[in-house]
């Protein structure tokens, strides 16, 4: 299942997408719970009994914000998340 | 937002069903679903996996009050009590706060099932508007879902929304629908991507001639867009199918099946239960589950 | 030589006239802002309020058509001034004026009614970089005029109770709306409204804080717009950003368009 996290606003379209059949039995170790600076990874049993990753609640409505410090308006050219999740179960939509 | 003389325009119609010609003393497995959201409460009850009855008010200021209210009205109705109940499964925003159920599901998973049942195994995309949130989500032919998009941090496309329209007006919001399709020509949408600015562009076009019933239907173009561009991130497969309060209003309705060259599933329950009704079908598979295992 | 910028708001037109000195060879701007703040006459299109806003200002700065050599529009509506010889963006407009203020800032925050946003600028007042959250009335003032209504004071009681509070309370809802009903429910279960006030400005400064760290924080930093004259609002700002000073110019409503002004003076050079 791909589970998208966040909003649509006036100002833009900001989803980060977790493809949760990657991140089941996760070969990352999780990392990206740490490598967040934000923190805003948690993990959690899913309602299909699935042990997986989700965004906190109190992060999702604010995430052009909260992101905002990975990517600076001059440009960026990794994501310290991205880079953490191997498998590659992790987009961001802007 | 004051009360006492002020008309509440935003008020619309509560709803309780029990289906008479059920019998649910004779049952074998007896669930609920009690959806807690933050505009609006549901509690279905299903008898071994059929809809037997369900519930749906505003929600008051305590979301445990709200669950015990909702389900109330199905018990009295119904001549049960909470303990003929063998498993009551919470969703919705108010999920945790539900004091007697065992579990707690997302209303994400729920509205899928729930969909499942109400307009059948074809069902691909469900477009959920609630009273503060609007979802998007493909499931498969067992409601189970695979792919999901929330929105809860905007009022736009939301029940919230249509609630400070009809405020605005001052007109009954179970009526606007029909009303938006009053005018001589369509108008153009109003901001799609803010209440607040659709809001004072609304008084705009009142002020520069529009009569109400045009305002109605460019503030309803605005959200049909709005939520048409939040689906159309995940994608649109048929059977579609509308979940949620808005669901009753065409003027939204009728302006989404236009954008999206599609026409909605009908179902002959109340759009406003599915979270509650999927999770009471959760329960009974749960107890299915437990009754072939202790066999 | 005078010439004029004219600041085409979601809510008000700034007109402001400039007049231009040679002292000792070496020309300087003197910058006599003959402003007009008109809340758009509710019967009145935008071209229509332009040419009022303009014509009001002449009258109070006691020139006449024929003396303005230049006219350059900014804002929302600035496509709509017929009779501007040019129009710029009000992140280029607010820039300029704002390193003409303050010639150590390098770092401008905007927030007007509708938008907040961060602008880095060299000491030309040129945009290096921008970051706004645009068309999201939380991100900006409108967020807190909502929620000052509902408790029902005007901005700058509003400003001001939130200076008497030590407490922020953490806001759920991000929008606007929602934010309405949160702050109902925190007046009905007797929250002070000083920490109410606060909270809310606390909101809005983060919001616009994010903004402007995705521009970088260098130089003196300067703030413009209508929230200059909410002191509860500079303070929560200078707290997110954590630098101790902001400048603060004086009718920081007109800053952009003083800064359309000098372009259109800087265009004839």
């Amino acid at each position: 299942m791909i589970a998208n996290y966040g909003y649509k606003d006036g100002s833009g379209e900001y989803y980060i997408s977790i493809d949760t059949d990657k991140c089941i039995d996760c070969a990352a170790g999780r990392a990206c719970l740490t490598a967040c600076p934000k923190q805003m990874f948690e993990t959690l049993t899913d309602d299909y009994d699935d042990e997986v990753v989700w965004i906190k609640q109190a992060s999702r409505r604010s995430l052009a914000y909260e992101c905002a410090d990975c990517k600076p308006s001059g440009g960026y050219t990794s994501l310290p998340c991205m880079t953490a999740c191997t498998p590659g179960a992790l987009k961001h939509s802007w | 937002m004051t009360a006492g003389e002020k008309k509440e325009y935003w008020r619309w119609e509560e709803s309780c069903w029990v289906d008479e010609s059920k019998s649910w003393r004779d049952a074998k497995i007896v669930t609920a679903g009690i959806d807690v959201g933050s505009v609006s409460s549901q509690a279905v009850v299903c008898v071994d996996g059929e809809l037997y009855g369900f519930n749906s008010m505003r929600t008051g200021n305590n979301s445990p009050d709200s669950a015990t209210n909702a389900l109330k009205g199905v018990l009295e109705k119904s001549g049960m009590k909470l303990e003929d109940i063998t498993y009551v499964i919470g969703t919705g925003y108010g999920r945790v706060n539900v004091p007697f159920a065992h579990k707690a599901i997302t209303e994400i998973a729920c509205h899928a099932r729930g969909a499942n049942y109400m307009a059948g195994p074809s069902v691909r995309t469900i477009l959920d508007m609630g009273g503060q949130d609007c979802k998007a989500i493909h499931c498969d032919e067992k409601g189970k879902v695979t792919n999901f998009l929330m929105n809860d941090k905007c009022a736009a496309g939301t029940g919230r929304g249509m609630e400070v329209i009809a405020d605005l007006m001052q007109i009954p919001i179970a009526e606007l629908g029909d009303r938006s399709f009053d005018v001589d020509v369509e108008p153009a949408a109003v901001s799609s991507t803010c209440v607040v600015f659709a809001k004072s562009e609304a008084l705009g076009l009142l002020k520069s001639g529009y009569t109400k019933n045009k305002v109605i239907a460019a503030y309803c173009q605005a959200m049909a867009e709005r939520v048409v561009s939040l689906i159309e991130r995940i994608g649109v497969e048929n059977d579609f199918f509308i979940t949620g309060g808005i669901a009753k209003n065409p003027g939204v309705v009728r302006r989404i099946e236009k954008l999206l060259g599609t026409t909605a599933a009908k179902t002959k329950y109340d759009s406003q239960i599915a979270g509650a009704l999927g999770a009471a079908l959760f329960g009974f598979t749960l107890m299915q589950k437990q009754a072939a295992k202790a066999a | 030589m005078i010439t004029a910028g004219i600041d085409m708001g979601s809510r008000t037109v700034k007109v402001v006239f400039l007049e231009e000195l040679n002292v000792a060879g070496a020309p300087q701007l003197k910058w006599g802002v003959k402003g007009k703040h008109i809340m758009f006459p509710d019967e009145l299109d935008m071209d229509v309020a332009a040419e009022k806003a303009f014509a009001d200002g002449m009258l109070a700065a006691g020139i006449t058509r024929d003396q303005v050599s230049y006219v350059v529009s900014t804002g929302a509506g600035r496509k709509q001034v017929k009779f501007a010889t040019g129009d710029v963006t009000e992140v280029s407009a607010g820039a300029r004026g704002a390193v003409f203020m303050c010639p150590t800032a390098q770092t401008v925050v905007d927030v007007g009614a509708e938008e907040g946003r961060g602008v880095k600028a060299n000491a030309e007042g040129k945009v290096v970089d921008f970051a706004g959250n645009e068309k999201c009335a939380a991100g900006a003032g409108a967020f807190a005029e909502s929620m000052a209504r509902a408790l029902q004071m005007n901005l700058k009681e509003f400003g001001e109770a939130s200076l008497r509070s030590e407490r922020t309370i953490p806001m759920n809802a991000q929008c606007t709306v929602f934010a309405e009903s949160e702050v109902v429910s925190l007046i009905h279960s007797a929250t002070p409204k000083e920490d109410i006030a606060k909270s809310v400005l606390d909101a809005v400064a983060s919001r616009v804080c994010a903004m402007v760290r995705r521009v970088g924080i260098e130089g003196d930093v300067i703030l413009i717009g209508g929230m200059v004259n909410n002191p509860g609002f500079v303070k929560s700002l200078k707290t997110s950003l954590g630098i101790a000073h902001i400048n603060l110019p004086d009718m920081p409503e007109y800053i952009s368009a003083l800064g359309a002004a000098l372009i259109a003076a800087d265009s004839k050079t």
